[in-house]
Formats: C-alpha cells, sequence, structure tokens
C-alpha cells in the first residue's frame, strides 16, 4: 500500500455527473414530495421549547420500566403524556402539558410526587418547564432565524457570484432544508432549538458546499471560454471531486464520535447535521449545478444562453 | 507566500504559545492553579447550566398589572383633589385607558380642569405638556386623564430594571453561589444559578412580590353595607387576619414599603410572639407620623400582596420613623418577610414563563460525553488526514491541534460559555477548518500536476485556495451570528463557539501550515510534494 492514501482518488476523472441530473432531479423530487407529505400529515415532533409543557428525565436504580411508567402518567391524569428511553437503560425521558389554567411549575411538582409515590427509586435529574407563551415566541425566532440566515447568504452569493449562482445555491439549499425537516419528521425526532441550530449549521455547511463548487465553475469559466457551459460543470466536478470525498469523509469521521458515544442529548443533533452534509455535498452537483445550468450564467462579455435539458452533449 | 516573513512566524509563535497558555488552566488540578503566579491566566472554560448542573428560570414582568394599579391611583387622586376642592363631581370612571369624570357645577368646570392640570401626574421630560399625563377637557362637563404613552413604556422599563435590581438583593441574600441576573426583551428577566438543582427555594423567594403598604381601614362602612354590596368607590374588602373575617380598607396607600430602609425579626415585648420591626426614611417616617397623629383610635391595616396581615388600632401619634407589624408570624416567617421587606418589594408581579434544571450529575455525565466525543472525533480526523495526506496531513493535524488550544483559550479568555452542542458546534468547526488545508493541499496537487515546480505550486496552492477558503468562512460566520442573535441559552453557546472557530480555523489552517511547509522546504530542499 502506498501511502499517503491520497494517491489512490484518481488524479484526473471524466464522470459525466450532468447526464444523471435529470434522475437524480427526479429522485430529488419524490424525496421532497415524501419529506412534504409527512411535514403536512404528521409534522414535526415538537419539543417542549416549541410546544410548551413540563419534561423531566429521570433515573431509577433499576431498568426504567416504560409501560409501567407510562400507565402511571395516565392515572396522574397528565395530560399528553409521553415516556421514552433516554440513553441508558435505567433512563428516561418523561414528557406531558399541564391541565389548561395550571401553572407548568405546579403540574410538575405535582407528577413528580405523584410518580416518586409509585416509584421510590424514581429521581428527578432534569426538570424544564416552558410556558406557552415562550414556545410559541421561540418558535417564531427559530424560523426567522432559519428565513435571515437564507436571505444573507443568498446575498453574499449573489453579490460574491451574481444573480443565478445565488438563486441556484438557495434553491439547493431550501430543498436540503425541507429534506432535513422531512427526516426529522419521519424519524419523529424531537424538534427543538437545538435542531434550529443544527439546521443552521446545515445551511453554513450546505452553502460552503455550493460556494467552493461555484469558485471552480466561476474559474474554469474563464479559462475555457468556448466550451459549452455543461462540460464545463463537469470539469469542474472532476476537479474537485478528491476535495469532496475527502472533506465529507473528515466531517462523517469527526461526528461519527459524536453520533455513537454523544449520548441521547447529542445524537439527534448529530444525526441532523451528519444527513445535512451528505444531503448538501448531493445538492452541489445535482441541484445548485443544474440550476445554474437551466438559467444560464453571464461568461466573460457575452451572456451566455441557457441550454435545454435533453440537449445532447458532447463527448 | 511561502517565503516566512518574520511577521507570520511572530504571530505564528505567539499563537501557540497564547493557547497553551490560556487553556492550560483547564486541565490543571486547583492546588497548582492556586500556586502559580498572579500575572498568569487563570480563568476556566464557562461552562453552561447543561454541563455544570444548575437551574434557568425565565421570568416575565406583568408590566400590565402595573399600569392598571397606576391607573387606579389616579383614579383616586383625582378623586381627592376635587373632593379637597369641594368641587362637586360624579361618574369618575375608569374606561380602558382613560380616567373620565364629570364635574356636577358648571361654573366650577374651568376651576376643576385647572386644578387638576396642576396637581394631576408627575413632570416628564420630552413629552408634549412636560407631563406623564394628558388632561383633556370634553363636552358635557366632562374631563379625560390619560397617562402619555411615553410615561406608560418608561413605567414598564423602570418596573423591570427595579425587578431585576430586586431580585439581585433577593438572591445575594440567599448566598446562591455566583447567579446571573439579565434582562432579556422588554419584559423578560433571566435568571441562572449555577449548582442550584432545587430551584424551589430560588422561585418561592423571587416569586414573592412583596408589596407592603398602609392603608386605613374604612369604618364607616358597616357589615350589612358590606353583605348588601354598598362599598363605597374609593374603599374594598380585603381578606382579614385572626381576629375579623374582612375589613374594608381604603384603596389608596398612605405609606408604602419603597420607604423602609430596614426591616428585622424582633419579639413583642409585651407578648413575647415573633414581630417585625420596621424602619423608614425621612419622608416614609415623616407620612407615617402625620398618619398616626390624625388618626388616632382608628383602625388602620397593614397590607402585604392584598392580604391584610394586621390591622391594629392606633394608641397614638408614632413619630421617629419606626414601628412594628404584629401578625401570626413564626420566627421563621417573620424573617423571611424581614428580608423580603429589606430588599424591597417588586414593582409588578412575575411569572415564570420558562424553568429548565439539570442536576450536578447528569453535567458530570454531559461533560464526560462531550470530551470522549471530542477526542474520538479529533483522533479520527488526525489518522485520516495523516493516512490521506502523509507529512502535510501530519502538518495539518498540528494546526488542529493549536486550533483545539486557540478555542479552548479564547473561550476560557473571554468567558463565552461553552455548552453541551456547543461541543458538537466545535467538532464541526474542526472539521470545516481541516476543509481549508484540503481546499489548499489539492490546489497544490492541480498546480504540482499542471507542471510547477514543487515550490511553485506550493506557494499557488495556497494563493488561489485563498478565495474560496474566505467565501466558504463568510458563510459559516454569517450562519453563526444569526445563531447568536437570535438563540437564546445553548444555541447561543453554539453559535459562540462557531464564531470563534471561524476565526481560529482561519488563522491555523492557513499559517500554521504554510509556516511548517515553510521550514520544511528550507530544510530538505524537496524535488517533489509528497502529495502529488
Amino acid at each position: 500500500m502506498r501511502w499517503p492514501l491520497i494517491r489512490y482518488i484518481p488524479r484526473s476523472t471524466h464522470y459525466r455527473f450532468v447526464r444523471w441530473a435529470p434522475v437524480a432531479a427526479i429522485f430529488s423530487a419524490i424525496l421532497i414530495v415524501g419529506a412534504i407529505a409527512s411535514l403536512f400529515l404528521q409534522g414535526l415532533n415538537l419539543g417542549i421549547d416549541f410546544k410548551g409543557g413540563v419534561s423531566l428525565e429521570i433515573v431509577m436504580s433499576r431498568p426504567a420500566p416504560l409501560a409501567q411508567l407510562r400507565t402511571a402518567l395516565d392515572e396522574i391524569g397528565a395530560h399528553d403524556g409521553q415516556v421514552q428511553g433516554f440513553g441508558e437503560p435505567n433512563t428516561a425521558m418523561v414528557k406531558f402539558l399541564p391541565a389548561k389554567g395550571e401553572a407548568a411549575s405546579a403540574a410538575s411538582k405535582h407528577v413528580e410526587a405523584e410518580l416518586v409515590k409509585r416509584f421510590p427509586d424514581l429521581k428527578v435529574t432534569s426538570r424544564s418547564e416552558v410556558g406557552a407563551k415562550v414556545s410559541g415566541e421561540l418558535l417564531m425566532s427559530g424560523f426567522k432565524a432559519l428565513g435571515v440566515a437564507l436571505l444573507l447568504t443568498l446575498g453574499y452569493i449573489w453579490f460574491r457570484f451574481g444573480l443565478s449562482y445565488g438563486t441556484g445555491a438557495v434553491v439547493a439549499v431550501i430543498h436540503d432544508i425541507v429534506l432535513t425537516l422531512g427526516l426529522l419528521s419521519v424519524t419523529r425526532i424531537e424538534f427543538s432549538m437545538t435542531e434550529i441550530a443544527a439546521l443552521l449549521t446545515v445551511i453554513g455547511y450546505s452553502m460552503n458546499e455550493k460556494v467552493i463548487t461555484f469558485d471552480r465553475l466561476k474559474e474554469n469559466l474563464r479559462k475555457y471560454k468556448t466550451t459549452p457551459l455543461r462540460d464545463i460543470i463537469d470539469l469542474s466536478e472532476n476537479e474537485r471531486l478528491s476535495r469532496t470525498i475527502i472533506t465529507g469523509s473528515t466531517a462523517l469521521l469527526a461526528l461519527g464520535g459524536t453520533f455513537l458515544f454523544g449520548g441521547p442529548v447529542l445524537k439527534p443533533l448529530v444525526t441532523t447535521m451528519i444527513f445535512g452534509i451528505v444531503i448538501g455535498t448531493y445538492s452541489s452537483i445535482y441541484i445548485a449545478l443544474p440550476m445554474i445550468l437551466i438559467w444560464g450564467v453571464k461568461r466573460g462579455d457575452e451572456e451566455a444562453t441557457p441550454i435545454k435539458l435533453g440537449a445532447a452533449s458532447r463527448p | 507566500m511561502l517565503t516566512l516573513s518574520r511577521w507570520k512566524i511572530i504571530a505564528v509563535t505567539l499563537s501557540v504559545i497564547f493557547g497553551i497558555l490560556f487553556s492550560l488552566p483547564n486541565v490543571l488540578p486547583q492546588k497548582t492553579l492556586d500556586a502559580m503566579p498572579a500575572w498568569l491566566p487563570h480563568q476556566k472554560l464557562n461552562l453552561g447550566l447543561d454541563l455544570q448542573g444548575g437551574s434557568y428560570l425565565l421570568y416575565s414582568v406583568d408590566t400590565d398589572a402595573l399600569h392598571r394599579e397606576r391607573l387606579s391611583n389616579l383614579t383616586e387622586d383625582v378623586r381627592t383633589q376635587l373632593r379637597n376642592e369641594q368641587i362637586p363631581f360624579g361618574e369618575l370612571v375608569q374606561q380602558g385607558e382613560i380616567v373620565s369624570v364629570r364635574i356636577g357645577d358648571a361654573s366650577r368646570y374651568n376651576d376643576a380642569l385647572n386644578l387638576l392640570r396642576k396637581n394631576i401626574g408627575a413632570p416628564m421630560q420630552g413629552v408634549i405638556g412636560g407631563k406623564d399625563v394628558s388632561i383633556s377637557g370634553k363636552g358635557d362637563q366632562r374631563i379625560e386623564i390619560r397617562f402619555v404613552p411615553e410615561a406608560v413604556r418608561a413605567d414598564a422599563s423602570k418596573a423591570v430594571d427595579q425587578s431585576i435590581e430586586t431580585i439581585r438583593r433577593r438572591i445575594d441574600s440567599l448566598g446562591t453561589k455566583e447567579p446571573s441576573i439579565n434582562r432579556q426583551g422588554d419584559t423578560r428577566i433571566m435568571i441562572q444559578a449555577p449548582g442550584e438543582s432545587d430551584p424551589e427555594k430560588l422561585r418561592s423567594i423571587i416569586g414573592k412580590t412583596a408589596k407592603l403598604t398602609f392603608q386605613m381601614v374604612d369604618e364607616t362602612v358597616t357589615a350589612e353595607d358590606v353583605q348588601a354590596g354598598r362599598i363605597p368607590p374609593g374603599s374594598e374588602v380585603m381578606a382579614g387576619d385572626q381576629y375579623a373575617p374582612y375589613y374594608v380598607v381604603k384603596k389608596r396607600a398612605l405609606v408604602s414599603g419603597e420607604e423602609l430602609t430596614n426591616a428585622q425579626q424582633q419579639f413583642d415585648p409585651q407578648s413575647g410572639h415573633p414581630v417585625v420591626q420596621l424602619q423608614f426614611n425621612a419622608s416614609g417616617g415623616r407620612k407615617f407620623g402625620d398618619l398616626t397623629a390624625r388618626n388616632v383610635g382608628k383602625r388602620f391595616a397593614i397590607v402585604l400582596d392584598n392580604k391584610i396581615l394586621s390591622a391594629p388600632v392606633i394608641n397614638g401619634p408614632i413619630p421617629g420613623g419606626s414601628g412594628i407589624i404584629t401578625g401570626n408570624f413564626t420566627v421563621e416567617s417573620a424573617n423571611e418577610l424581614s428580608l423580603l421587606l429589606r430588599s424591597g418589594a417588586l414593582p409588578a408581579p412575575l411569572t415564570v414563563e420558562d424553568q429548565r434544571t439539570v442536576t450536578a450529575e447528569l453535567g458530570a455525565d454531559a461533560v464526560k460525553a462531550g470530551a470522549i466525543s471530542l477526542a474520538i472525533g479529533a483522533v479520527a480526523m488526525f489518522v485520516f488526514v495523516i493516512l490521506a495526506y502523509g507529512l502535510f496531513g501530519g502538518f495539518a493535524a498540528i494546526a488542529l491541534v493549536v486550533n483545539v488550544l486557540l478555542i479552548i483559550g479564547i473561550m476560557s479568555f473571554s468567558q463565552a460559555t461553552l455548552t453541551f452542542p456547543g461541543i458538537a458546534g466545535l467538532i464541526l468547526t474542526l472539521a470545516v477548518a481541516v476543509d481549508a488545508n484540503v481546499l489548499i493541499y489539492e490546489r497544490m496537487r492541480d498546480e504540482a500536476n499542471a507542471g510547477r515546480t514543487p515550490m511553485a505550486a506550493a506557494d499557488h496552492g495556497y494563493r488561489l485556495a485563498l478565495t474560496s477558503i474566505l467565501d466558504a468562512n463568510i458563510t459559516s460566520l454569517i450562519s453563526g451570528l444569526i445563531m447568536f442573535s437570535f438563540g437564546s441559552g445553548p444555541v447561543k453557546g453554539f453559535a459562540w463557539t462557531l464564531v470563534i472557530g471561524v476565526f481560529t480555523s482561519l488563522f491555523t489552517a492557513i499559517f500554521i501550515t504554510q509556516v511548517l511547509i515553510g521550514w520544511w522546504f528550507k530544510a530538505t530542499k524537496p524535488k517533489s510534494l509528497p502529495i502529488a
């Protein structure tokens, strides 16, 4: 085996990325439809950050009897009670909403006392009580943050590369966000404040990918003034293939440790990030660049005519 | 670029020293840290509540309640003024934001208007009329009085500031370790108490309004009147003490707890029961003296949070500005009341909007999980990047180590909060930092393949990759800053880590590897790049 291993990655590849764009478009469209359907049908699993209510993290001296805890919660009369395993087998997460008109803190105390009465070895290790007003505001500000982040990065890309690139990037990033939200909806990962942070990093990483793709594309457009756009896209993609592979693997390796050992708090966050990295890399190649192909770009002084999808490409 | 200028080497050396010095306190045992000279950095990472355990409370100040109270006081002031001048009036009502009164005698309408204009409201700068109320004459001998919007806003803002002060005094007297109390938004107060895993004591002491007032008992009202609901305007029925089920008291407070300078638990010399002794300030003492002198033989009520503590008969004037409150106290409850009175009343009721508690053990588990994740992630990256790029990968790994030291050093130095999600942010930051090196090295390979000499290829690698690296980091910076301005608590910590990481990554990925590669070129004069 020769070392360094970078030599194993072929130096000049000639993959025809663009040719697969229509297939990728169908693939993405199906995923998007699925994600939107799931978001409409079952929505997001809103955590108490956004829904309000009480969540108690509990620890017991034996494996937590989730089913019995659930029954107990119903008997106590907790509204919309949920019990989930949380990391270690002897820990669990108990969530419920206070009854109408009841303060979250009162409900929390009452339920804890009742639970301890039924399970004497139960201890509450973490407690969150969020009022309905704050939770509504948090949800609003969370989505506002996502929107502002999109607009600002679009602004930056528009300023750096021009409008067609900016549009391509934003369409691709919206694609990433919708799919990531879809993942959260399908897997029922709890949607909390930290998930908003994860989504924002996904936007950051995805934009990062697009910027680097565009940088190389722009450079090649200057270098090869007469080559058709789709060939230049293929060339640029091939040129930066090794970088994509290495950076992507580094990021996945780095987060892998957290995915395995980060415990139940970080796992959902890291799952979102990992998915985002994969999807962000994919969408740079198959959403952002084809968008540019459809839209056309300014090349040097003359306006490039948009290339019709389906037109035969030169070998 | 690879010609190493002196400033580049100095900057790199300084940053390495800075990183080591400022992150060192986090791994040294406390004893060594104490023994270190004072000029060395001592600050450790400021761990978020989710990592060290503690309580987070978000209160909102009910400024509406405050406003309602101010309106009702305004109504009473109008009543007193008109009554003192013997101007006949009727229909004194409070409708929404407006206090409206009808003057009975048309010939005295202008007197009334002038009187109210002169005596009602407090001076206020920067508003039309120079007062916090606007008084306007309406048809049908009516006068309408309302607070100007600026006054309402200023009141609310002052109430939040006062509440923060009061909460601080109350918590300080509890001796909880270093709580932070901050204003959030317009009407919210955020309290973070590290190490406090049972916030109930905290809540019970913060949540008490502790509004103390002295109000006269309205003895003109008989029990039959109360039963028939015939309560004169300006008076109200309040639940009583152990001697009477209820009292009818005048709404207007004559002296209030704001005018206290001290309050202490004592024992009543006659009965031996615990009482609370009060000391008024000069103006409060004078008011209290007047009140007692004018009303000998009458009953007044000591009211705390709209409940009557006791309603003694005034036996004689009480000059000197001190008095005692008797009531059904135990030593403990008298002590608590004294504490609350000393630290001042909350100007408006507070409600808990958001409360989070993490026990110290859970926090310690999180630290452990975070450290393991970080270590595994870092080692995986080291191994991978060295396998992929050989010697140059080793340089990138060294840059990564310095990067971690710098991030931890800067976070310790600036006391930015490291939260649990922040650790995930840190790991991703490191991965993106490696990306900068990957971009540079891939450029070098391209340039070497294009036939440049190793030195020229390396040089061009740095030069040409720079724009991409900058573009990429600016987009990260944007999302980090947005998180910082929109998020709260753990998300803010996450954002901080990202933002600090963007700067340190740029620096280490570009400069540290550049200096190392520059030295390597000088030392070996290579014929080819190890990565080409």
